[in-house]
């Protein structure tokens, strides 16, 4: 959209300071900042502003530091060895990377079609009076605590994906290497579908905030040549939302990876990589849950632990800035359009 | 004015927000190509009724309309008739220009024939120019066909809004307050292709401009808090109405 | 243009519109199996002996109850909410209405990435911080780790709130001789109290739930605590326990404390919604 910038001959850009001029600014910005009581409150304010970032700062010191000690003693291979072996002391955590990326890539095919599915049936299909409840009870999934949806996997799901769904899969795409093995319901795959499930509701909130901010008049335009609902949404409204979709994406793949206790109860720890979907794995968060009383403070094993844990934070960051960084294009574009 | 030669009528029409009555009992029968304009205060009603003439108007949630439009003698509110084939016979064109931004000029104008299921690259090509030069602005995009669709100037893109609805070829073409965003150049612009339009379409303008319906219009309604006041010839309406009201509105006593 | 090609397109728009429906089935579909899996099994386990009574051991027939697990969660909340919900405020008021510089939308970058940080990192940073330092699991290091989860939510929605509160009664009690400070502190805080307190309870039933920090922090015993510097039970890692082990006495206990999580966490949302919705409808009549 056209954001009107101010152009270069802006009057305020164009003066330059001289340095005797910017300490009398900075002088001035002091004095107000101790001497007012305006000031003081801002500077309190600031003050505390700043223990986000302190704590920041502080998380990622410590992760490091811990970590310290076994990337002494592993080196690279702590990222690219596939052995985990407590009483051994060798740790190679790149099966538990491979299983949370596995398990988010799997939740995320599950998830994101079924996600625009739900935004384009809230925003453009159903009436208000539909919708909106609607919206709030996909949004109550959400609230479900992580360990609810664990007890839930262990005792409910597990049972509907060991006798119905690992059977059918294996029954119609036996032939792949991702369905071999033995049917269990407790192993990759349900943790996929309960990080799917979990995920939802961000994705199709996000999807649905991007369909509501395409301007009317883009749909009118395409409803008023002629084009069906569905053509509509697929030409116009999609390929205006695209950003959106794709950001409300990377944030719930975000979750996904970052996502602890549900996968710990379903996903049947086991510290090695398969590419079978039947197969138990291990994510890194699930690693740390399961293992971290197992490692007393101060040895090698924990730190090992909180290796991990740096891993897991690098790649969320690495998820999260992607992420913000493609949604605040998209609510640029619905602030203009309430203007 | 002969029964036969109606391209549009309505009967008894309604049109509602909620509980709200925007429109109220409206019967007119326009002429096949021809001029009609629709005048009144803001507010009155007539964007809402034009809106209803392509089945646009439900397209706002809590809206509904009563009553009958016919299409060539056809009700277009009957059950069985879909409003998609509606909106594909009766093109819109709205106050603000609204090409698809992220489409090229020639995507724009194409967009309502690939949406019809043509794939003849040929056709398609030969049917854009063809729009694009009775929408007067082929010579000024020919060499620019790649561009976004809000690239060019604001009049061009409402001229580039009438060329896409053009291209499908529709029998009714409905406008909305076309110039209210433009220029008085490009407002200029946009009265003379409506003065050639309508030897081909039925054109039905909304405006609130009364130099614009006597400029461009064979006929006028005039509409006020959502009836029909008086529809005549614009001449006739203009220098001899019937209603007071509607003298007291062209000679500036209210609205 | 032919009709046959007409038809497919309607076609095609339905079958669009069923697939849709197919995907909002998809999503409601656990929802309401957890629901009634949750409320079947665990409703029934509620009674006086079941929110009072001690942890039972396993596998015996000893009714018990989850009373030490409710303690140490409302202890851990506490000591989170305490530590957590001013801060979060604050710094809400500081992004809002001295944010526009490039230290404020650091502030706001940071909250961002702090709101979508694994909740497992924060519980292991509370340990190293407290549970080293004061020899053991403890509740203040569960209450530092749940905190830290809070306060971007908090500050997040007073920003958003403040924000809500129109220029115009800023500029009215500034044009009074009011100072900025005193006017953010009277005129825009109470204008903005309802999206804060709103805030502040989505905060409470975020951390509710959370249970990998406590799992890595809090630790696990049977009984009553006597003080916070102690191991607790909580119900989060309760039922994570329960639901792992092979005793059915223990299944029970844990299907009880999920209802009485779930619908402390629902109903703190639904509360939320009532509340935001009661409150625009408020603005409107005033208008």
């Amino acid at each position: 959209m056209n954001n009107d910038e101010g152009g270069p001959n802006d009057p305020v850009h164009n003066g330059w300071n001289p340095p005797s001029a910017k300490l009398d600014g900075l002088r001035e910005t002091l004095n107000h900042l101790i001497l007012t009581s305006d000031g003081r409150f801002q500077l309190f304010c600031g003050a505390l502003a700043f223990s986000a970032v302190a704590i920041f700062a502080w998380v990622v010191g410590y992760l490091i530091e811990g970590a310290f000690p076994v990337l002494d003693s592993m080196g690279y291979k702590f990222f690219t060895g596939s052995t985990w072996s407590f009483d051994q002391g060798i740790f190679g955590a790149l099966p538990f990377i491979g299983g949370t990326l596995y398990t988010s890539a799997v939740a995320m095919m599950i998830a994101v079609p079924i996600s625009v599915g739900i935004a384009i049936f809230i925003s453009e299909i159903a009436p208000k009076w539909i919708g909106t409840p609607l919206g709030f009870l996909v949004e109550m999934l959400a609230a479900v605590p992580s360990v609810v949806f664990g007890i839930w996997g262990i005792f409910t799901l597990r049972g509907f994906m060991r006798d119905q769904v690992e059977p059918f899969l294996q029954g119609s795409l036996g032939f792949l290497p991702f369905f071999e093995g033995r049917t269990f319901g407790i192993d990759k795959l349900s943790a996929a579908v309960i990080l799917a499930i979990m995920i939802i509701p961000t994705i199709s909130a996000i999807s649905r905030d991007a369909l509501k901010a395409v301007p009317t008049s883009q749909k009118e335009a395409a409803l008023a040549l002629g084009a069906t609902r569905y053509e509509m949404v697929g030409t116009i409204a999609l390929s205006y939302a695209r950003s959106g979709i794709f950001g409300a994406a990377v944030l719930g793949l975000g979750r996904a990876v970052g996502e602890t206790m549900a996968v710990t109860m379903v996903i049947g720890n086991v510290n090695s990589f398969s590419w079978s979907l039947l197969d138990p794995g291990q994510t890194l968060s699930s690693l740390i849950a399961a293992n971290w009383w197992e490692a007393p403070s101060g040895t090698v094993q924990q730190s090992a632990l909180i290796g991990v844990g740096l891993v897991l934070f690098v790649l969320m960051l690495a998820i999260n800035v992607v992420g913000r960084i493609l949604l605040s294009r998209v609510t640029k574009v619905g602030r203009v359009r309430v203007e | 004015m002969g029964e036969s030669s109606a391209k549009i009528e309505t009967r008894e029409l309604d049109a509602y927000f909620g509980s709200n009555k925007a429109v109220k009992g409206i019967d007119i029968k326009v002429k096949a190509n021809h001029a009609t304009a629709i005048i009144g205060p803001s507010g009155c009603g007539k964007s809402t009724f034009i809106r209803c003439l392509n089945r646009m108007h439900e397209v706002v949630p809590g809206t509904r309309v009563t009553g009958e439009v016919l299409l060539e003698g056809e009700d277009i509110y009957s059950r069985g008739t879909n409003p998609v084939d509606v909106r594909r016979r009766v093109g819109m064109i709205f106050q603000k220009p609204n090409p698809f931004p992220n489409a090229s000029i020639f995507d724009n104008v194409a967009y309502g024939l690939r949406m019809n299921g043509i794939r003849d690259k040929a056709f398609i090509q030969e049917q854009v120019e063809r729009s694009l030069k009775q929408a007067a602005l082929w010579d000024e995009v020919k060499d620019n066909l790649d561009a976004s669709g809000v690239s060019i100037s604001g009049g061009q893109q409402q001229r580039l809004c009438i060329a896409r609805a053009m291209a499908i070829e529709p029998e009714v073409l409905l406008m909305d307050e076309p110039c209210s965003a433009l220029d008085p150049i490009a407002t200029s612009k946009i009265e003379d292709l409506i003065f050639d339009l309508k030897n081909d379409y039925t054109v039905i303008i909304v405006t609130h401009n009364m130099q614009q319906a006597a400029r461009v219009a064979d006929w006028t309604a005039f509409m006020y808090l959502g009836e029909l006041i008086e529809f005549n010839k614009t001449k006739r309406l203009f220098e001899n109405p019937e209603e007071e009201l509607t003298e007291r509105y062209i000679t500036g006593r209210f609205g | 243009m032919n009709s046959k090609g007409f038809r497919k397109r309607m076609i095609k728009d339905r079958l669009a519109t069923v697939a849709a429906v197919a995907c909002v089935i998809a999503a409601l579909v656990p929802l309401v199996s957890i629901l009634v899996d949750v409320l079947i099994k665990g409703l029934p386990q509620f009674s006086f002996e079941f929110l009072t009574g001690t942890i039972p051991p396993p596998g015996s027939d000893e009714v018990g109850g989850i009373g030490p697990a409710i303690v140490g969660t409302l202890a851990a909340i506490g000591i989170g909410s305490l530590i957590g919900i001013p801060i979060g405020i604050v710094s809400g008021i500081f992004v809002s209405e001295y944010g526009d510089n490039l230290f404020g939308r650091t502030v706001r970058f940071v909250m961002d990435v702090l709101a979508g940080f694994p909740s497992i990192i924060i519980g292991i940073f509370a340990y190293l911080v407290l549970v080293v330092s004061l020899g053991g699991p403890n509740a203040f290091a569960g209450g530092l780790a749940l905190s830290i989860i809070m306060l971007p939510v908090v500050a997040r929605t007073t920003e958003e709130a403040l924000k809500l509160v129109p220029t115009s009664l800023r500029e009215a009690s500034l044009s009074l001789g009011v100072s900025r400070s005193a006017t953010i502190r009277t005129v825009v805080l109470s204008n903005g109290k309802p999206g804060i307190i709103t805030g502040i309870m989505l905060s409470i039933a975020r951390i509710t739930g959370e249970s990998a920090p406590l799992l890595l922090t809090v630790g696990w015993t049977a009984f009553y605590p006597t003080t916070l510097s102690q191991p607790m039970a909580s119900m989060p890692v309760l039922i994570y326990q329960f639901a792992i082990s092979p005793f059915d006495n223990w299944h029970d206990l844990a299907w009880g404390a999920s209802a009485f999580l779930i619908l402390l966490v629902l109903g703190l949302n639904i509360t939320v919604r009532i509340i935001a919705h009661g409150g625009r409808h408020l603005f409107k009549r005033r208008r």
